[in-house]
């Protein structure tokens, strides 16, 4: 569905959006006062953008230190070119290990690659124990937001939530209660599960161990306490030196929520005894969008959701606006390059205002591509073709002068004469939900041939 | 195997060669390390607290000893009633009230303590467990995360290592901080000198 269509439907509840908006611009706050008490953030910033772009260009070598150390430690490595092969070595691990049951925390990866239902279809039981992710589980949606999973529902529809799934009495809505309920229920899934399952934050190349960022402990709970450690990681994670995480750790949380770090800040190098780790790593694309040149800083991305946060899209017309499973202004450069036809419109849901691009903690230039993705979207004919007629007969008028000045006197005359019903009608988005300005009597090339020419 | 398409792919797509920067060692800092710690635990939900090593099992006594099971990594300290050694299945943990823990050094920037494999006999004590105690020397604080990183390399550690700052916390219901989502639901900080 096109972005403006969904968007439609969310926005049709106008409290909702306001509520949206203003607990997605206290996030933004947050974030402002943290790098506040940091003098050198522009330099963090900088420097993590560098060593991203190192990582990019010498990925190939990084990918094989990282799995020769990652080895050396234990750990089984495997590789995945897309989705459908990391989700079967996941399954074939399982099915080795005779696990039935499985704990998940947070990873967008697997999202992306459709893991759950996949595994429920092949018999095996999967608790996100991520309490966003837990909720939204119970209500079969998708995450709303990349570190907000359940940012879009109410407290009242939270606890109406644990009624229906977890038999708790009905109106309770106070956070603290519900969280304990959660925390409860999930401790036994944490220790009955035969395996956890993981994303990967950082991936490092000269020590072979990985680092997993969260709060709510939930990773940590579900791995030291199985025998199988599953972690999934995207060829992008690789970070080249132990003390890089120096520059990440620091930009990370306070990005993404406004904490100076994550209150866990997990490095896995060699499995616990009686236990074994497999880290799966994924391209699914990745290793394409490393080539366009235009888009390869999209691949920096360390997943703060702070271009979110701070987007006047995103935060009026909600997570699922979008086409695609990540949302927001990253999520509509990640997109295209996943498929062009079905996630055209995304890079449209944007104003251009650059927000986005002044928060990233690694500089990606966030709203340049999705200006580019425009052109290029445009250029390939993957747009909707009511939308290039109208591009082109833009470009036509504003190719010819003459053009040019007749259609604007005609328009002043239309929009100055013509009946509401003509012009405020279902053909002018811009006549929606507001009032039009009024039409000046002439053009500025009018006024200044008059007033300022004859004066020079 | 995917292994040699997905590295073909990249050489042939990867940008021209960058090259890595040189890291910070650390950033000059104005003002007090521990206070700046106590301070920012304080603002992530825990708490850091200034005492001589001769006070803590006192203190501990004072402020947890209405918990009933406790288990500790150092033996001089004489209130554990769980020896978390003979413990083979770390799913036995799960009635541990209180873990004390003395562990490496505290960040000031963050107020995160760093701990490892050898602070721990299981790597799910200071998860498991409903309230924690990390132990720390006052002076052996580091400023930020580039200086951690530094001692890091230079301690070295084995199997797991891990930063803790504060209590386990969430916001993911209407974003209302809530302390204690699957971990500690309090976190202490002793800085012994």
């Amino acid at each position: 569905m096109k972005h403006s269509e969904a968007a439609e439907k969310f926005i049709s509840d106008n409290e909702r959006t306001n509520w949206h908006d203003k607990a997605l611009w206290f996030v933004r706050a947050k974030r402002d006062i943290a790098i506040k008490q940091v003098a050198e953030w522009e330099e963090l910033r900088a420097l993590a953008s560098q060593i991203k772009a190192h990582v990019m260009s010498n990925l190939d070598v990084l990918l094989e230190q990282f799995e020769a150390n990652a080895i050396k430690n234990g750990i089984h490595v495997h590789w995945a070119k897309d989705a459908e092969e990391h989700n079967n070595h996941v399954l074939n691990i399982l099915k080795e290990h005779r696990v039935k049951s499985l704990v998940k925390s947070k990873s967008m990866l697997t999202e992306e690659c459709h893991l759950n239902p996949f595994l429920e279809k092949n018999g095996i039981e999967v608790i996100d124990t991520d309490l966003g992710e837990r909720i939204i589980q119970f209500r079969n949606e998708p995450p709303s937001h990349i570190v907000l999973p359940a940012i879009h529902l109410t407290k009242e529809e939270v606890g109406e939530t644990f009624h229906t799934h977890l038999g708790i009495e009905k109106g309770i809505s106070d956070p603290k209660i519900l969280t304990d309920i959660a925390r409860a229920h999930l401790r036994e899934k944490f220790l009955s599960a035969d395996a956890a399952m993981t994303g990967v934050n950082f991936g490092i190349a000269d020590t072979g161990g990985f680092v997993v960022c969260t709060n709510e402990g939930n990773t940590d709970m579900g791995v030291h306490l199985s025998q199988v450690h599953i972690a999934s990681m995207g060829i992008e994670k690789i970070i080249p030196r132990q003390e890089d995480l120096g520059v990440f750790t620091r930009l990370l949380a306070r990005s993404a929520t406004g904490q100076p770090v994550t209150t866990y800040t997990s490095h896995y190098l060699t499995a616990q005894s009686g236990q074994v780790i497999h880290l799966i790593i994924v391209d699914n694309g990745r290793s394409k969008q490393l080539g366009r040149a235009d888009y390869v800083k999209s691949l920096f991305c360390i997943r703060c959701g702070a271009c979110m946060n701070t987007c006047p899209v995103y935060r009026r017309s909600g997570g699922y606006s979008y086409s695609y499973g990540i949302p927001g202004p990253i999520g509509s450069i990640l997109a295209p390059g996943a498929n062009p036809k079905e996630h055209s419109s995304m890079p449209f849901a944007s104003t251009l205002c650059g927000s986005c691009t002044d928060v990233c903690p690694v500089k990606i230039d966030i709203h340049q591509q999705l200006y580019s993705w425009r052109q290029d979207l445009t250029e390939d004919k993957k747009t909707s073709s009511s939308k290039r007629l109208i591009m082109k007969m833009m470009g036509i008028v504003l190719a010819y002068p003459k053009l040019y000045r007749f259609s604007g006197i005609t328009a002043r005359w239309f929009l100055g004469f013509s009946p509401r019903f003509l012009i405020y009608n279902k053909l002018n988005l811009w006549g929606k939900q507001r009032e039009l300005p009024s039409v000046p009597t002439e053009s500025f090339r009018d006024w200044y041939s008059k007033n300022r020419r004859a004066n020079l | 195997m995917s292994r040699e398409s997905i590295l073909a792919q990249i050489r042939k797509s990867k940008p021209e060669l960058v090259g890595l920067p040189i890291l910070p060692e650390c950033h000059i800092v104005e003002g007090d390390l521990t206070e700046q710690f106590k301070k920012t635990l304080l603002l992530v939900g825990g708490q850091a607290i200034e005492i001589s090593e001769g006070d803590i099992e006192l203190h501990i006594k004072k402020m947890f000893g209405y918990l009933k099971l406790t288990a500790c990594n150092d033996g001089t300290l004489n209130f554990s009633n769980i020896d978390t050694c003979s413990i083979d299945d770390p799913r036995e943990l799960r009635d541990i009230d209180l873990a004390v823990l003395r562990c490496r050094f505290g960040v000031a920037e963050n107020g995160a303590v760093w701990l490892t494999d050898s602070d721990l006999s299981h790597r799910a004590l200071p998860f498991i467990t409903q309230h924690c105690v990390l132990i720390i020397p006052k002076n052996g604080m580091v400023w930020n995360m580039h200086e951690a990183y530094q001692r890091i390399k230079q301690e070295n550690y084995n199997g797991f290592g891990v930063f803790i700052s504060g209590p386990s916390k969430t916001a993911d219901i209407e974003q209302s901080l809530v302390i204690g989502a699957h971990g500690p639901k309090s976190l202490t900080v002793f800085l012994t000198t």
